[in-house]
């Protein structure tokens, strides 16, 4: 591919603990889930967005609504590049005058919500919207940030973090990868 | 994602292709139920619809499609147009080319009129209909439609009825069914048939009523009046019983199947009223997936690397 595995900077269980503060923490802040429903971003925010509703469901017994958002249509680059796969939204709730939380793996330059940002207010005008991400590794290019953060990693912009999820990738961790310079 | 820049036939599409098109145009369907039906991907790209013959559903159908993805339209109808003055083809195509848009929906009376126009601009075109030749978005649409409707192509047995000869939904449908693997059957009166049926890679047949019980879809086709030469049958209801659909015939369809016309309907021609209107037509569904499909269209013609070099 290219890319080389550098190092592991989470593992099964701290993703698991990471899931389970967050989750904490997302009742913390809004103080319960009355209002609250989960948009995970395509496509790994979308497992995490699951996991995160599991979890607030055990803590508080009431379950938080779902959803699912491909940005694909809402991105700043389509005339650069397209999806290699588009998926179909799925935002099976009202979004009026609720918190959404929108999940998402790794934060990065911060142009992938805003795009997701765009998307939940073309079905709505919610009452606020939280981001809550698994990784934020920095090299914001937008004034956005999350609210809800599993782990702050530091890297260079010629390396790539990827998280792997068992249900989609076999396999449970957060890696960095670097360009091991044979190209892609 | 597409190779070619252009749609004008169906040989523009792989199978690949034409799966990635139906995939898309399903994520464009969700958009087209929401309240808000507009999304911002083809922001500041400019489509003209170029229309030198009538159409209400296709130049409406892309105009909205455009509008839902933000792209701005333009449409240009012959009569309103300087061709309406005398100018060429090819001129209305570079003055086009010098505002410089970014896609051309052209329909035309002959076939190759977007090919000409492929040569003298420097943008992406989708054939809106040429002659007798394609019209390769209602093929793309019909074979959405029946996915939607029955669930899979592959192996569907496809009756496409009537005037086959003057149908480029026929010429275009034709290949695309034998490209997704379904089975194209061609059914009509000799008249109507084109001059070498064996060609275009269809079964073929005369008798409907003895077609019917083997079809997941009857296709029913228009009859072009206005371009055959003289009446190519004695009477139009003689026609109707012969090959026009009706309650009796629809009970000769397989429980599952479905009814299709690409419209406008001569109710009493091809098609009777009650099939037309009947739970087992799909012919407003049809409609419908036009918009999510040529939404689709444009995406992928447009999104992706400017000027077509991979990014």
């Amino acid at each position: 591919m290219g890319f080389s595995e550098k190092a592991e900077v989470m593992d099964a269980e701290a993703i698991d603990r990471a899931l389970t503060r967050i989750a904490h923490e997302i009742l913390e802040a809004n103080k319960g889930c009355g209002d609250v429903a989960l948009a995970g971003i395509m496509t790994r925010g979308v497992d995490m967005a699951s996991r995160l509703a599991e979890r607030i469901e055990r803590i508080e017994g009431t379950a938080v609504p779902v959803g699912s958002l491909d940005i694909s249509f809402y991105r700043d680059d389509v005339s650069i590049r397209l999806s290699p796969e588009v998926h179909t939204t799925d935002i099976p709730y009202p979004v009026e005058g609720r918190t959404i939380v929108l999940v998402d793996d790794v934060l990065y330059t911060g142009r992938t919500i805003r795009a997701a940002m765009d998307a939940i207010m073309d079905y709505g005008r919610p009452a606020a919207i939280q981001l809550a991400v698994l990784v934020d590794r920095g090299h914001r290019e937008l004034p956005i940030r999350a609210d809800f953060v599993g782990k702050n990693v530091p890297t260079a912009r010629r390396e790539r973090v990827k998280v792997l999820l068992e249900e989609l990738d076999g396999r449970e961790a957060v890696v960095i990868l670097e360009d091991d310079g044979k190209g892609e | 994602m597409l190779t070619s820049r252009h749609i004008m036939t169906m040989d523009d599409l792989s199978p690949e292709e034409i799966a990635l098109i139906l995939d898309t145009a399903e994520s464009f369907s969700e958009v087209n139920q929401r309240r808000i039906k507009k999304l911002p991907t083809l922001r500041g790209r400019t489509v003209v619809n170029l229309f030198f013959e009538p159409s209400t559903r296709t130049r409406t159908s892309f105009e909205i499609a455009a509008k839902r993805l933000s792209a701005d339209g333009i449409n240009f109808s012959a009569s309103a147009s300087a061709t309406a003055k005398g100018e060429t083809l090819r001129d209305t195509a570079k003055t086009l080319a010098a505002m410089s848009c970014d896609l051309v929906v052209v329909r035309h009376k002959y076939a190759g009129a977007p090919q000409m126009l492929a040569e003298a601009m420097d943008c992406s075109i989708v054939n809106g209909g040429d002659g007798v030749h394609e019209h390769p978005t209602q093929a793309l649409l019909d074979l959405y439609t029946m996915r939607q409707a029955l669930g899979r192509l592959e192996g569907l047995r496809v009756g496409i009825v009537g005037d086959v000869c003057h149908s480029r939904v026929a010429g275009s449908l034709v290949p695309a069914l034998r490209k997704v693997g379904a089975v194209p059957i061609i059914v009509g009166p000799p008249t109507l048939m084109p001059a070498r049926p064996d060609i275009l890679g269809a079964e073929v047949a005369y008798d409907l009523d003895e077609v019917l019980p083997t079809l997941d879809v009857a296709y029913l086709l228009r009859v072009q009046f206005e371009r055959a030469a003289r009446m190519p049958f004695p009477s139009n209801r003689e026609y109707a019983t012969l090959y026009g659909m009706n309650l009796a015939r629809l009970e000769k369809l397989p429980a599952h199947a479905i009814v299709m016309h690409p419209g406008p309907m001569n109710r009493g021609v091809e098609i009777s009223a009650d099939v037309a209107d009947s739970a087992r037509s799909v012919i407003l569904g049809q409609v419908e997936s036009g918009v999510a499909v040529r939404m689709a269209v444009m995406y992928l013609l447009l999104g992706g690397a400017d000027s077509g070099a991979a990014a």
